[in-house]
């Protein structure tokens, strides 16, 4: 009984570890795409990085590199707390 | 040798190397049929949706589209790969995880209904089904002009290609032609592109390129886009990067078209059945992040290649007099997919944003392929152009076909019709709709009925207002009820399809004044969702709670998929001492 409340106690902490990194990544996917690309896009096009007006950059161009950026975080941080809870 | 024995060389080539693999990858199973026996490493499997999510139009129509767009080619480039974010954080996984073959079987098992499934499975044959009659009708496109066969022919000669590895090799044969066809068509795009991105800015990598200075001509030395949007406004079109000014679409439109094409890509059958072909859950997220980069290695490249297209066509064109054109302008014009007309009767081409003086009109499709020609490449890179764009198109009808053959088989007549059926009598009746699929889509391709360019522009939106809101809240909230979802999908697809028929079929003279919110037919799927989202929570808060076992299914695609301890799941409402019984006897039996 005791080792099933643990277990429940550590499948919990896994499933609201992945919440919390969902949380994170979906506001950080929101603010590279819509935010810097749409949202912002005037403003920042006023800055310029080399031959690009920045927001039209991220509209083109930085949102995806970070969309990949983004996957790659969250695949490996899920293999890392997958791996500790077969652990136990 | 001349641009046509290349193309035949390299054509056929490339259909051989697709035979072969089919061969090589029969397969005997109904699980090999449809998930490809789920051993597919995530890499390959990146590569396979690489090609199966880039279609003709990524690959032939959207950097011309892009170039003369501009800054609204955000809503593509974005959107199409924006959703893999979705895709990978908050479905593929757990679609994996929870195994079986189709996507309605998730949503049926999720959803304890005989009834969603049912109609899950006739929203992925109707969507994939306008999706595949446009890549038919691609091969034919790339066929008569590049081999000058007729359109007709050469979507048979497509059909037969197709025929012959879907049907032999089911998912298993798919996945591995997919490979092959995904490096066809990505060295397709790229050694055309870092051709053009060196001869015109000296950079050989065209996402550089593209904020590079000009190496030669009337603006050396000037960065190439500043140079472009000074072209743009001394020829009276509005600036290339600028975003939201007259002539361009609004701030709120844009923003709508692309949150809708992000969903609606993470809602897409086609796409979501490739990951049930990895091995595991982590499986799925790593082949997504795969995806992405294959994916991206396109559609970074493909907004340069849109400026390096329009820089060139401008100062090629511009001011030039008829007499003194260079040859592919005249290969083209007999296509009629460019023409010049002379208005002020001065024997010279003006090119300009105000109607009534423009001399030149040129369809967006020729951009990606007439590329290759403008900017002087050899003529086997204009053939790997054309073979390109015939894996692009190919690798997508393949795919789809497989979703149609697997709803009709497994989701309509195995689950409804014939329950009893046994697994080599499904194989032999999947194999024989997937025939019948690729016969009736080269029937469509040949003759595309009117409905079909008008859908498949909103199969996205379509997909976003009735898949996305269902799936993610069947994996992230156990409480969803049945009835919720129905209502939810039934709702957000509705008003979606409805107010597309408004503008697009009742009231096609109604223009942006009359949009709801300024949101254009093509983003209002972003709408559909959110209503979708409300009625489905609203709707599930009035109705009793799913049977406990259907919570423990959605607690059990949420761990990792060789999670071995005794798992315990704690149901939201009803008797948790019974539910915890029930999954122990559940788990020692396993």
């Amino acid at each position: 009984m005791l080792a099933q409340a643990a277990e429940r106690a550590e499948v919990a902490r896994y499933w609201s570890a992945n919440l919390a990194i969902l949380g994170v990544l979906l506001v950080t996917w929101f603010t590279v795409s819509v935010a810097l690309g749409i949202l912002w896009v005037q403003p920042l096009n006023r800055l310029r990085m080399g031959g690009f007006p920045l927001g039209f950059w991220f509209a083109h161009q930085g949102s995806i590199y970070a969309f990949i950026v983004l996957i790659l975080v969250y695949a490996r941080y899920m293999d890392r707390i997958e791996a500790r809870l077969r652990k136990r | 040798m001349s641009i046509q024995t290349w193309t035949y060389v390299i054509v056929l080539a490339t259909f051989a190397g697709y035979a072969a693999i089919a061969i090589l990858s029969r397969v005997r199973s109904t699980a090999g049929f449809y998930v490809a026996g789920r051993g597919v490493s995530p890499l390959a499997n990146g590569m396979a949706t690489g090609a199966d999510w880039m279609s003709a139009a990524s690959f032939i129509s959207m950097a011309g589209l892009i170039s003369f767009i501009g800054y609204d080619g955000t809503i593509y480039l974005m959107g199409w790969t924006g959703g893999y974010v979705l895709l990978a954080l908050l479905l593929a996984p757990y679609l994996r995880k929870y195994g079986k073959f189709t996507v309605p079987e998730f949503v049926g098992d999720r959803y304890y209904s005989q009834t969603a499934r049912v109609v899950a499975a006739f929203c992925a044959i109707f969507v994939s089904f306008t999706y595949v009659c446009g890549q038919m009708r691609g091969v034919g496109i790339v066929f008569s002009r590049f081999l000058e066969v007729p359109i007709e022919l050469g979507v048979v000669i497509g059909m037969l290609v197709v025929l012959s590895y879907a049907v032999l090799g089911g998912m298993r044969g798919i996945t591995y032609t997919q490979v092959a066809q995904y490096v066809v068509l990505i060295l397709a795009y790229l050694i055309p592109a870092g051709a053009i991105s060196y001869k015109m800015t000296g950079q050989v990598i065209p996402q550089i390129g593209f904020g590079s200075a000009l190496a030669d001509g009337p603006n050396a030395g000037v960065y190439l886009l500043e140079a472009l949007d000074q072209i743009h406004r001394d020829l009276g079109f509005p600036e290339y990067t600028a975003a939201f000014v007259a002539g361009k679409r609004s701030q709120i439109d844009v923003l709508a078209i692309a949150l809708a094409l992000m969903a609606g890509t993470a809602g897409l059958p086609h796409v979501l059945i490739r990951f049930y072909t990895v091995p595991s859950a982590s499986g799925a997220r790593w082949s997504a992040f795969w995806a992405l980069i294959f994916i991206g290695l396109l559609y970074t490249s493909a907004p340069a290649v849109a400026t390096f297209a329009r820089v060139n066509l401008i100062q090629t064109l511009h001011d030039t007099p008829y007499t003194e054109v260079p040859p592919w302008f005249s290969n083209w014009e007999q296509t009629g997919l460019i023409a010049f007309d002379d208005k002020d009767g001065d024997g010279r081409i003006f090119y300009s944003g105000d109607p009534a003086r423009n001399e030149l009109e040129v369809d967006r499709d020729i951009m990606v392929l007439a590329n290759p020609e403008i900017a002087e490449l050899p003529a086997w890179v204009v053939a790997l152009v054309a073979a390109g764009g015939l894996a692009a198109a190919l690798s997508t009808a393949a795919g789809l076909l497989l979703v149609m053959s697997s709803s009709v088989s497994h989701d309509l007549w195995k689950s409804v019709i014939r329950p009893d059926m046994s697994e080599a009598n499904e194989l032999r009746l999947a194999r024989v709709i997937a025939g019948v699929a690729v016969v009736v889509a080269g029937y469509f391709g040949v003759r595309p009925p009117g409905f079909v360019s008008e859908v498949v522009a909103f199969a996205f939106g379509l997909a976003a207002a009735s898949f996305f809101p269902i799936l993610v809240l069947g994996v992230f909230s156990r409480r969803t009820t049945k009835e919720g979802a129905i209502a939810g999908m039934l709702v957000g697809i509705g008003s979606t399809a409805a107010y597309i028929i408004y503008f697009r079929l009742l009231h096609p003279e109604l223009g942006s004044d009359a949009w709801l919110f300024g949101i254009s037919p093509q983003g209002i799927g972003t709408l559909g969702m959110l209503v979708n989202f409300a009625v489905t929570l609203g709707v599930t808060g009035l109705t009793e709670a799913p049977p406990a076992e259907v919570q423990r299914l959605v607690e059990q695609i949420r761990l990792p998929s060789d999670y071995e301890g005794v798992h315990i799941p704690a149901p939201v409402r009803g008797d948790s001492a019974h539910g915890i019984a029930a999954s122990q006897g559940a788990d020692s039996s396993r």
